[in-house]
């Protein structure tokens, strides 16, 4: 990158904001960051816009209504490096549970009007709709990572991000492994590190937030973890979670609906 | 009761249970931090222990392949408890170390090493496949021509209180491996647990210097014979075997086996078989750098040869496949280890059966690759 100070915008896509928040979470190290890169637009931190184009896109959410549809090929055309920000962004998210229903028929529900929304049939990531440049996966991300990405564009490296599942950084801070010594169901074996085995080192399973790892064996995990089922579904359920849509747990958890369709 | 005499290095002796307590005192006196067994979330772990009480007395460990029970046993023993997921690999060599810093100092780099960090362990209840895993390390970290020095601070101060393993679990077969559950050498005292006496083999000075004026028996023939039948006992208990006979060539020559295709369809590549291994023994460097590029510090990791990143080079990942990763993992360790290090890598701790959530069993595969090449 060359010696001025990249410029870098912030966009909300269909979210949380939890990403965006981890961002304004580096209390520490915000005015560092300011010093390196120029925040030229991020609605959730600043009231000040400058235009575009600009050097670093970091894009939260997915891509869920018509107007999102044409939004995300604007931001492609004037940013340089897009970076995809949290699960919602990188799998859809736990919105994209729509993907496998009727999502009318949620409408019809929740709203007493729904024929004033304007909706997709389904939350997609944003590498379905353009180009993404790199993948920080996370509900939410992680802020070590989020710097570390940076600091990587900024010297022109690879970013150092884990490719191992969260039973690495599990067994690293000495938690003893739920699934083994409790039998709670944990996706911590096929799902990649980043969080530092956060909810498996306080008792519970993993639920799935970084995403499957390159190279994982989800398949496999669900014949394990269907062997320990707490109540019948339990597997399917876990791996239609937050990042249900993700195609490695989308196939697995279809196999196991066929099967137990099959079956029955 | 002789109170006053001083124990001999080699000598074995009696001492009541309660007993033990003193020495785990001048354990302390002397600096070391006492780590042992203890129950923690309902679950084994290694922790500092003040007092034998802090032990999981009265508790047995089921174990079987990808399953881990503590459970509660009836009779009123402190070191019947099969270790769980962690061992003493945590201590020697952590799975975080901080290895250097680099600040920009004009035009160049200024480097500080990190203090390396050496508390005197004092590790109680080691049993032989454990020693033996410790060992193995020794001859990996601590070698004529390359020493980690994080290794040897540590190890340098460690005081081993081994235990004569009388109670085997399910995933075991250290009998199969010759690595137990008889503590050879390498202690500074062993252990062999009785109903109502700990019996204790001196096997250093620095441990016949601390029993010093302990209150002690001299260990009668019929505590002997007991703790002998008891080990012959144990040596009939455990709960796997695996035929060494042929390795490593086995392996070696069914390295084209169908077998590992197979595996490779159960394996989850998580690496939880490698952490959990005492023996395994591969790191790597990661380095953080601060946002104005004026610090880089480089910490260590514990890896994992089934980490997708583990072989990834220039190009490509030289193993692509879970099935080439776990052939890699299983080669080496019943293989290419021996003629690396003098030894197979394995001590039949059986932890890579019992934390695998897959519950895959290397003394199956081995079986199975047997079959097979037959």
């Amino acid at each position: 990158m060359s010696s001025h100070k990249p410029t870098v915008a912030v966009y909300k896509f269909s979210s949380c904001d939890g990403c965006q928040l981890s961002i304004l979470n580096l209390e520490d190290e915000l005015l560092d960051l300011a010093n390196v890169i120029d925040i030229s637009y991020f609605l959730e931190a600043a009231r000040a816009e400058k235009p575009g184009p600009y050097d670093i896109a970091i894009v939260e959410g997915s891509i869920t209504t018509p107007h999102e549809l044409a939004r995300i090929q604007e931001i492609r055309s004037e940013s340089k490096t897009l970076i995809a920000l949290g699960t919602c962004a990188t799998t859809g998210g736990i919105q994209a549970l729509r993907n496998f229903a009727n999502v009318d028929d949620f409408a019809n529900i929740v709203y007493a009007h729904p024929d004033y929304l304007h909706f997709l049939k389904t939350a997609t990531p944003i590498s379905e709709h353009v180009q993404v440049d790199l993948e920080l996966w996370g509900c939410p991300v992680n802020k070590a990572q989020v710097i570390e990405v940076i600091v990587a564009l900024l010297n022109n490296r690879k970013p150092s991000l884990p490719s191992y599942s969260v039973c690495m950084e599990c067994k690293r801070r000495g938690a003893i492994c739920v699934l083994v010594d409790k039998g709670i169901p944990c996706l911590g074996p096929a799902t990649q590190a980043g969080c530092g085995a956060l909810c498996p080192a306080n008792g519970r399973g993993c639920y799935g937030c970084f995403g499957p790892f390159r190279d994982g064996n989800p398949q496999s995990l669900s014949t394990t973890l269907q062997s320990i089922e707490r109540y019948p579904g339990e597997t399917a359920r876990l791996f239609r979670g937050v990042s249900g849509y993700a195609p490695s747990f989308r196939k697995t958890a279809d196999a196991i609906s066929a099967n137990v369709k099959e079956s029955k | 009761m002789s109170s006053n005499h001083r124990s001999e290095t080699g000598s074995t002796i009696a001492i009541r249970k309660p007993v033990f307590n003193s020495i785990l005192r001048r354990l302390k006196e002397n600096g070391y931090q006492t780590i042992g067994p203890r129950i923690k979330n309902e679950t084994l772990v290694y922790e500092p222990i003040e007092n034998i009480d802090e032990l999981p007395c009265s508790y047995i460990t089921e174990q079987k392949a990808g399953s881990f029970r503590l459970t509660q046993a009836s009779h009123k023993h402190y070191f019947d408890a099969i270790p769980g997921a962690q061992s003493w690999k945590q201590f020697l060599f952590p799975p975080c170390v901080d290895l250097f810093t680099l600040r920009k100092n004009g035009a160049g780099w200024e480097t500080s090493n990190s203090r390396i960090d050496s508390p005197g362990y004092a590790f109680i209840g080691v049993r032989a496949c454990e020693l033996a895993a410790i060992q193995i390390q020794d001859s990996i970290f601590m070698r004529s021509d390359f020493t980690d020095p994080t290794y040897r601070e540590r190890r340098q101060r460690v005081f081993i209180v081994s235990v004569n393993c009388l109670a085997p679990s399910g995933t075991c077969f250290c009998a199969s491996m010759g690595s137990g559950p008889r503590v050879k050498d390498g202690f500074d005292l062993n252990l062999t647990e009785l109903d109502d006496a700990f019996l204790l083999t001196v096997g250093s000075e620095l441990a016949r210097n601390l029993l010093d004026g302990i209150e002690y028996e001299d260990a009668s023939a019929f505590m002997l014979t007991t703790a002998e039948h008891a080990l012959e006992r144990a040596a009939q208990q455990m709960g796997r075997t695996l035929d060494v006979s042929d390795l490593p060539k086995l392996i070696l020559k069914n390295l084209d086996s169908s077998r590992w295709k197979e595996i490779g369809e159960r394996c989850l590549s998580c690496g939880n078989c490698t952490q959990v291994c005492p023996t395994c023994f591969c790191w790597d460097a990661v380095d953080q750098m601060s946002l104005d590029g004026k610090t880089t510090s480089r910490t260590r990791f514990w890896d994992s040869c089934f980490n997708p990143g583990f072989s990834y080079l220039a190009g490509g990942n030289t193993r692509p496949t879970i099935a080439s990763r776990y052939r890699q993992w299983l080669s080496h360790k019943l293989g290419t280890w021996k003629e690396q290090h003098g030894t197979l890598g394995c001590v039949g701790c059986g932890r890579c059966i019992t934390w695998c959530p897959a519950g895959i069993d290397l003394t199956e595969e081995v079986a199975a690759l047997r079959k097979e090449a037959r």
